[in-house]
């Protein structure tokens, strides 16, 4: 459920961190997205950038231009009006994966770990429209959820130091896309060939947070 | 624009790369600030050689830069001393040098400070990626090809009229930073301040931690007694946007100062460095020791206001004496 006001935290004299839900869930998610746009559409002075979450957005400014009291009643103001324009269409992408083997090397833990069979791990991941939540951790990492509860595993006891770029990863209810190769903590169940990032594309992440995401088990070919 | 070469890396030295003030606009899609972690350093280096306060340099930390002229140009080093030399000269640190062709120009290890900035009249030429030049090291794109500098790169200038006017040049020396240690970081409390028992606050803002040799440009680390949360607390958060200055608590109770190659992160925050006091987090070295002071959010914005008055008032300064010229 959102907060029906929002709650402001500063993060340092040039940030305010301000939360709209106390919970990862869609609706909490939907408002910090209209709150971006309203504010973006508000043009307040001397705010520079916005950095959304879960359940917050992080409006960083300059507080020489707006100071940071007026900057928390700027926002109380805009986001007790009714948002004016809704939000943009939501992509929908699906994306091919690669389970198990090479691609997957978490695969077979998973299903241990909970008990089934790895084609009933593949189903339960595949079968679920997800939405993003946030992009965030890399450059271009769609944060998704949720992930059916029999699903839900611990991350990786020991993070890897090096995940493979494109590597689709679990924990707990939230699912993910590595979009570099980076270090890792969740459980690795396949790999995608999708470019989730491009700094030289005009929109430079692939996905947004409020899209949608869907899994599609590929076959691997055989040589 | 093509650039014009003007150096070549001798030697890249521990760590070198090419920097702005930050790439700002994209914390959306999860790319962080990156940029030079020193940026008032940056922003005097700029200004002592004609150039705008924006404009790219190369960052080099503790020692072992070494870079040849292939031209004539003008430089200016500020930041940390690192015992800068031209040839066997010394090079003073906060001012601008004329720098001749086949003159080498090289960074021996620190006198105080951890980063030193190497200021060209033109700025170092790179390309813009997302509104920055800064390198972004965990992905691999902007600055110079996306990585630190190599022995035999090639830097280019952007090419920049009667260049050599900018040569001999000075900061205000009462204005030049205070490097020396142990260091007082000001902070104010937050976001998740209250998450923490009243011991762990007590214990954040009176006990020296000392800085851990695993520290690096996402973040320093530091070492002491452990920063309590309240009971219940998890460790972990659901995670949020995150800037440069903000103190995570991981489960150990060991601070994290976040620097500008992060930007989302699952942990609590119990404080975060203002912004006068973020140019000094560029020169925190390991082994240093550090501490926490808590001011008030009227006196951090003071704090900022009198640091962009120091830097308006020496712009100022230059352009009259452009004028007088």
């Amino acid at each position: 459920m959102a907060y029906e006001t929002p709650v402001f935290r500063p993060m340092g004299d040039r940030s305010l961190l301000v939360e709209l839900g106390e919970t990862i869930a869609p609706d909490v998610n939907r408002r910090v997205q209209e709150l971006m746009l309203q504010l973006q559409q508000a043009r307040l002075p001397g705010v520079r950038e916005f950095a959304p979450g879960y359940r917050s957005l992080l409006v960083v400014f300059d507080p020489l231009t707006l100071s940071p009291a007026e900057l928390k009643a700027r926002i109380t103001d805009v986001a007790g009006r009714p948002a004016s324009a809704g939000l943009p269409q939501a992509k929908l992408l699906t994306v091919p994966v690669f389970y198990g083997g090479e691609y997957g090397p978490d695969l077979e833990g998973v299903a241990g770990h909970l008990g089934i069979s790895t084609d009933e791990v593949i189903r339960l991941h595949t079968e679920t429209m997800y939405r993003v939540y946030m992009i965030g951790f890399t450059p271009g990492y769609p944060y998704m959820g949720e992930l059916p509860a029999a699903l839900a595993v611990p991350r990786r006891s020991t993070p890897r130091t090096r995940v493979p770029k494109g590597s689709v990863g679990i924990a707990q209810r939230q699912t993910g896309i590595y979009s570099v190769e980076s270090p890792g903590g969740w459980q690795i169940i396949g790999w995608t060939p999708i470019e989730l990032f491009d700094p030289t594309r005009q929109l430079p992440s692939l996905l947004e947070m409020g899209d949608r995401v869907k899994f599609e088990a590929v076959r691997q070919v055989e040589i | 624009m093509a650039g014009v070469n003007t150096f070549e890396v001798l030697s890249p030295g521990i760590m070198s790369t090419v920097q702005d003030l930050g790439r700002f606009g994209c914390a959306r899609y999860g790319v962080a600030a990156s940029g030079a972690l020193d940026g008032f350093a940056v922003r005097v280096g700029n200004l002592l050689v004609g150039n705008p306060e924006n404009a790219a340099v190369v960052e080099t930390a503790l020692m072992g830069l070494r870079i040849t002229a292939m031209r004539d140009a003008v430089v200016a080093v500020t930041g940390g001393d690192l015992q800068a030399r031209k040839g066997n000269e010394p090079l003073a640190v906060w001012r601008s040098h004329l720098v001749r062709e086949r003159e080498t120009i090289s960074f021996t290890g620190p006198v105080s400070g951890l980063r030193s900035y190497l200021a060209v009249a033109g700025g170092i030429h790179a390309a813009t990626v997302m509104g920055s030049r800064s390198t972004n090291l965990a992905s691999g794109f902007g600055g110079f090809q996306g990585r630190p500098l190599r022995k035999g790169d090639i830097l280019a200038v952007e090419p920049v009229k009667d260049a050599l006017r900018f040569a001999g040049r000075a900061f205000t020396p009462e204005w030049i930073p205070d490097y020396s240690t142990p260091w007082r970081l000001r902070i104010v409390w937050g976001p998740q301040d209250e998450h923490f028992s009243e011991e762990g606050r007590q214990t954040f803002v009176t006990a020296a931690f000392t800085v851990s040799p695993n520290s690096d440009r996402t973040g320093i680390r530091l070492n002491g007694p452990v920063v309590t949360r309240k009971p219940g607390m998890e460790e972990s958060i659901i995670s949020e946007g995150i800037l440069s200055g903000a103190i995570q608590i991981p489960g150990d109770g060991q601070p994290i100062i976040i620097l500008g190659e992060t930007a989302s992160g699952g942990y609590r925050k119990i404080a975060t460095v203002i912004s006068a006091d973020l140019p000094l987090l560029g020169q925190i070295t390991p082994g240093d020791e550090v501490a926490f002071e808590a001011v008030a959010m009227d006196a951090a914005v003071q704090a900022l206001r009198e640091m962009e008055e120091k830097v308006d008032r020496f712009k100022q300064s230059l352009n009259e004496r452009q004028a007088s010229l």
